[in-house]
């Protein structure tokens, strides 16, 4: 009998696997990587790089991090939920459930994957932002946004695994996460900064669920009026609370076979057939 | 768990299976010795799939129990599936992958990992092998998945209607891998609703309606096919049925004037039917005496029903 493979080399395995998949994703690839970059680069030229008057940074300062934060939540909530539901449409899961691979494993090459990309995505969006519009990058905020990224592409992905555990189709997973992920967007400033004007029950709408709650912190570290380190203890537990709350509910609720095509395609269309 | 058995590689007892108000498998026995290839054959329905699914620990039983490879398949997990090939019935492989790279994936998960190269000539797609799964034809999935059943060399194979779907020519490239994997001493369990594909393929067969098994044996033997009613039959030629000495069977004319004589006993009803004609100096045109093939004793069993 040879070696069972070591649960490391299988992490490894199935971290490099997922990332071949979305890459080869075309529209995932481009959702992800491209679309937060390209609003960037269309708000930096439709408000010009000015000051922003009532916050005091350039347009490029704010919206740099603010789509960072974007890319990193479609990179982990969006990718995770979308890809996992139409993966158990097809009956991919099912496979991998008949295999060795501890399931603990197979998401977490999905979670990590996810991550690594998450990053990527912010990684590209700040540097474009700092070498052609200026953007400034702040030493004793760093730290804090490193953070802050952290548990919120953490917390993200847990939410993504959750949407995928409770809806019942591929379709279904996309239409959740788009509409959950776009509204907050707008009011949790990700697509515009937050305003005086904001109604204060919109405020505490996008208070209880977490995007503000990533978006905030992570901008106010790329904010020169920042005073201090930049840590948002707050928001960060409350990030985790609803980090840990959505895994644990994933885990609970996941199924990894299709509700709906529960046998298979070619099990409805047998019965179609025998209507017929 | 697993635990040392000195029994068959798949051992059921009673097994029961309810989907609320469906009972889709209604106390089942089966027992399966290494190296046997054996098929459970039905209709659409009949709760094969099910019963397999159960096997592969993909499900959970109502009752009864179940025993592979010492293994209680619900339980076994890891250590488990190490051992176990599947071939299911309509999944899929990641579009975005080659032929090679979904086969070093999955074989990256066994502790014996069968050879890439080896496993894609066995399945006959050396031409795709750099190709991505996605531009590969239904026939050429279905043999990647064989491929992927068997890369972590298994010792019990599921095949649940590996060639459901399949033109003719797939089917046999299909039979040639099953009897390549047969000829390596592995336990094979197909499902299928082909009788030729149970004949070709199974040392032994097992018939399933509804939940239950109605009959089982060898091809040869299947529903006492040996011993079963014989078919005399013969053209009328415009004389009556009624003349005919019969010591056990029965007579029917049909439409188009043929006579057909279903008889428990055909050698005595035979020389009966054949010393009445010479007597009288009567030619029995178009005689012929047939056994019921495996397809007329599996519509028998299953009522019709059995849909292809």
């Amino acid at each position: 009998m040879s070696e069972r493979p070591s649960t490391f080399s299988l992490l490894l395995s199935q971290t490099k696997y997922q990332n071949k998949i979305f890459f080869r994703n075309p529209i995932a690839a481009f959702f992800t990587l491209f679309f937060p970059l390209m609003i960037f680069l269309v708000f930096s030229l439709v408000f010009g790089n000015e000051e922003i008057p009532y916050l005091g940074v350039t347009t490029a300062q704010y919206y740099a991090p603010a789509m960072a934060v974007f890319a990193a939540v479609s990179a982990t909530y969006t990718n995770l939920a979308v890809a996992t539901a139409y993966q158990r449409d097809q009956g991919i899961l099912k496979r991998i459930r008949g295999t060795p691979l501890p399931p603990a494993v197979y998401m977490g090459g999905k979670i990590v994957s996810a991550i690594m990309i998450a990053t990527m995505s912010v990684l590209i969006m700040m540097t474009i932002g700092v070498v052609f519009y200026g953007v400034q990058i702040f030493a004793a905020t760093l730290l804090s946004a490193v953070v802050t990224f952290v548990i919120g592409v953490a917390s993200f992905a847990a939410l993504g695994l959750l949407i995928a555990a409770v809806v019942s189709s591929g379709e279904a997973a996309t239409a959740v996460t788009n509409a959950t992920l776009l509204p907050l967007a707008f009011f949790s400033g990700v697509f515009i900064p937050p305003t005086e004007a904001m109604p204060a029950w919109l405020d505490a709408v996008a208070n209880f669920f977490p995007l503000k709650h990533f978006a905030e912190p992570f901008v106010a570290a790329f904010n020169p009026l920042t005073v201090g380190a930049g840590w948002d203890w707050a928001s960060l537990g409350y990030m985790t609370f609803w980090g840990v709350i959505a895994g644990a509910l994933a885990i609970r609720f996941f199924k990894w076979e299709s509700p709906v095509g529960r046998g298979g395609r070619s099990k409805r269309r047998k019965k179609g057939a025998a209507v017929a | 768990m697993c635990w040392n058995s000195g029994m068959s590689v798949i051992e059921v007892q009673d097994l029961v299976k309810h989907y609320g108000e469906i009972e889709a498998v209604a106390g089942v026995d089966l027992s399966i010795d290494a190296g046997e290839v054996f098929a459970l054959l039905g209709p659409n329905g009949a709760g094969k799939t099910t019963i397999v699914e159960i096997l592969e620990g993909h499900r959970t039983k109502t009752s009864g129990s179940v025993s592979v490879l010492g293994c209680d398949p619900a339980k076994a997990g890891r250590a488990y599936r190490e051992r176990i090939g599947i071939v299911l019935q309509a999944t899929a492989v990641e579009e975005q992958l080659t032929v090679e790279e979904a086969i070093d994936l999955y074989g990256s998960l066994y502790p014996k990992q069968r050879k890439t190269g080896e496993l894609i000539e066995l399945v006959g797609l050396e031409e795709k092998t750099h190709s991505r799964i996605k531009a590969l034809s239904g026939g050429q999935r279905r043999r990647l998945e064989f491929a992927l059943g068997i890369v972590g060399d298994p010792e019990v194979i599921f095949l649940d209607e590996p060639t459901t779907g399949f033109d003719p020519s797939a089917r046999r490239q299909a039979w040639s891998i099953v009897e390549n994997l047969t000829a390596l001493g592995k336990t094979v369990l197909l499902t299928t609703h082909y009788m030729d594909e149970a004949q070709r393929l199974a040392d032994r067969v097992a018939v399933i309606v509804k939940g239950k098994i109605v009959a089982e044996g060898t091809p040869e033997t299947l529903g006492g096919r040996e011993s079963a009613t014989a078919l005399i039959t013969f053209e009328a030629n415009g004389r009556s049925i009624e003349e005919l000495p019969l010591s056990a069977g029965v007579a029917t004319l049909s439409e188009n004037g043929r006579v057909t004589v279903r008889s428990m006993d055909p050698t005595r009803d035979l020389h009966q039917i054949t010393g009445w004609a010479i007597e009288r100096g009567v030619e029995l045109s178009g005689l012929t005496v047939t056994r019921p093939s495996l397809e007329d004793i599996y519509l028998e069993l299953t009522g019709g029903t059995g849909g292809v």
